[in-house]
């Protein structure tokens, strides 16, 4: 009896899981299948993209070789874009996680009502949406001389300050002050303090920041677009996908998919590449924020 | 002691973020603040009119308020379909199938591709869904495709992000709880209902107001999804439109009018999302 009892049991487990299974299985490919449509109709021929042939597989008719590639990214100068993407996410990413980090430490050890302003007003940045400061700071960095690439990273610093500032604080309240006294001690100045003692502490907390903001560099469209020349030859890939995506005057949707397939290759490298660390500091980011 | 000797650090440790902090931040906004009072085309001409600009779209600007009532209807439905999906994927994923790092990659993965790459990456994909199923492109102005097809673009991205949540919810849950649970008779339901989700109720809230905030605040998606339309923009987009599109000598004014109320509204959000989890924080 007992042991009717546990087969049943047993059946019933393995057809819930076998169940699960299925489904998840679908869900995989439904979360898969824009992807795998997009790299397919970006070697499509312009006559087989028309609208509702999107489904469609490459036949040998349709096959258009690498030339959606290589027509495409000369057209919206791809290859000039990504190489302007790496470089300002690369340059933001280190400002931001180097200068946030060492104002975040100082406002929470040097207690003045200054610091308090000062670290209460990079909260309340937090809250507020793009579209209020938008347009004046677009207008700003213009009068300023900021409309480039190093006015973009100031630009980068000053916003993304808020939350940085916020979570670098929270860790920093952790790390145990005796250490850090102890350093000054031995005759350390707060300079060699910070590099020697701190901010080896914080490694874990700038690995998760670095990620939050290189996600949010990378696939940022409106402040770049607002802030370089809409002429210039400084662009980034969203502003460079937005060209050839047909609101600008150029329709050509094979150009358009080959380009979204460059720029999703890189994204997914980053991500296999750091799954670990992304996957756990977007959940931290998500709890601290 | 130690922080005397700091204090005089500021120039190093501060200032330079606190420079870009003024330039992007501080002074847009309290100029923003300013110029919702005024009529502008650039920020030198700027006029004082009053509230004039708030008394306009807030009774005439029929964009506006559409924008305003279809981002509310967009932000209920995404919430609860984002959330209830998520959660289901992660009750899935949480059950020792094989798999499932392969399968937790996968959902998550929407989440890195920035919304605009997105949108674009969907476009065709929905137009060639509504054109087999209804004979009609996505902006056919008839009927709300664009709207439904921005929410599962929504859906595709987000879910998987607020499944890791959900699953590191879960997982915190004691086993020997669950354990108990089963010994004493419980059906997987009532283990459901009585158990895992109050125990995953910290993550509930912090999921509700990312989606919240996410649906609310959606600028990138919509415009490469549906372009720029009365029919179909947001509020986001909304703004930028009346800022940059605007044909009458006030738009400036009553887009960075729209701006604040638009930052209030997100502001009130926040302030309830805070109120709630230091509250359950206090319970717990």
């Amino acid at each position: 009896m007992e042991t009717e009892k546990m087969k049943s049991q047993r059946i019933h487990r393995m057809i819930a899981s076998t169940v699960s299974f299925i489904i998840l299985v679908s869900c995989a490919i439904v979360f898969l299948a824009p992807i795998v449509i997009v790299v397919m109709n970006s070697f499509k021929k312009k006559v087989f993209l028309r609208a509702g042939m999107a489904f469609d597989l490459v036949t040998k008719e349709s096959f258009y070789g690498w030339k959606n590639y290589i027509n495409g990214a000369k057209r919206v100068e791809m290859f000039t874009a990504v190489k302007w993407s790496l470089i300002i996410t690369v340059c933001a990413v280190v400002v931001i996680v180097l200068f946030t980090s060492m104002t975040a430490w100082y406002l929470t050890r040097v207690k003045s009502k200054i610091t308090s302003i000062i670290f209460y007003s990079f909260v309340f940045s937090m809250i507020v949406p793009f579209q209020m400061v938008m347009f004046p700071m677009a207008s700003l960095a213009d009068m300023l001389g900021l409309n480039t690439p190093f006015g973009l990273i100031v630009m980068y610093v000053g916003f993304g300050a808020g939350q940085c500032v916020f979570m670098f604080g929270g860790f920093v309240k952790a790390i145990p002050f005796d250490v850090e006294e102890a350093a000054m001690i031995d005759g350390c100045n707060p300079i060699q303090t910070f590099f020697r003692v701190v901010a080896p502490m914080l490694k874990p907390t700038m690995i998760t920041i670095a990620i939050l903001e290189t996600m949010w560099v990378w696939n940022d469209y409106l402040l770049p677009y607002l802030i370089l020349p809409r002429t210039g030859k400084i662009k980034t890939i969203p502003i460079a996908i937005d060209a050839c995506s047909g609101s600008h005057g150029v329709t050509e949707l094979g150009w358009l998919m080959a380009m979204l397939v460059i720029a999703i290759i890189p994204i997914i490298l980053f991500y296999l590449l750091c799954q670990k660390h992304i996957i756990k500091g977007v959940a931290a980011g998500a709890v601290k924020g | 002691m130690n922080s005397k000797s700091l204090k005089k650090y500021f120039p190093i440790f501060v200032l330079p973020t606190l420079i870009a902090f003024i330039i992007a931040f501080v002074i847009p906004f309290i100029m923003g603040i300013y110029l919702s009072f005024c009529k502008f085309n650039t920020i030198r001409d700027a006029t004082f009119v009053g509230i004039k600009n708030y008394v306009y779209i807030l009774t005439k600007d029929e964009n506006f308020i559409n924008a305003l009532l279809r981002t509310t209807k967009f932000t209920i439905i995404s919430v609860i379909l984002i959330n209830v999906g998520a959660f289901a994927l992660a009750l899935l994923l949480t059950k020792k199938i094989p798999g499932t790092n392969i399968f937790r990659t996968i959902f998550f993965m929407p989440n890195l591709i920035g919304g605009l790459v997105l949108g674009f990456i969907w476009k065709e994909i929905l137009n060639t869904v509504f054109l087999k199923t209804t004979g009609r492109p996505m902006t056919y102005t008839g009927a709300d495709y664009g709207f439904w097809g921005l929410l599962v673009v929504m859906c595709w991205q987000l879910m998987g992000y607020m499944m890791i949540i959900y699953i590191a919810g879960i997982q915190n849950i004691p086993e020997d709880v669950l354990e108990a649970a089963k010994i004493d008779g419980a059906t997987p339901f009532q283990i459901l209902y009585k158990i895992t989700i109050p125990l995953v109720m910290p993550s509930v809230t912090i999921c509700l107001f990312l989606t919240i905030s996410n649906s609310f605040k959606l600028y990138d998606q919509n415009y490469a999804l549906n372009g720029i339309s009365p029919k179909t923009n947001l509020v986001a987009l909304d703004i930028y439109n009346t800022f940059y599109n605007g044909s009458s000598p006030y738009s400036e004014g009553r887009a960075q009018a729209k701006a604040v109320i638009f930052f209030l509204i997100v502001a009130c959000i926040t302030f309830a999302q805070l109120r709630l989890t230091r509250s359950k924080e206090v319970e717990s």
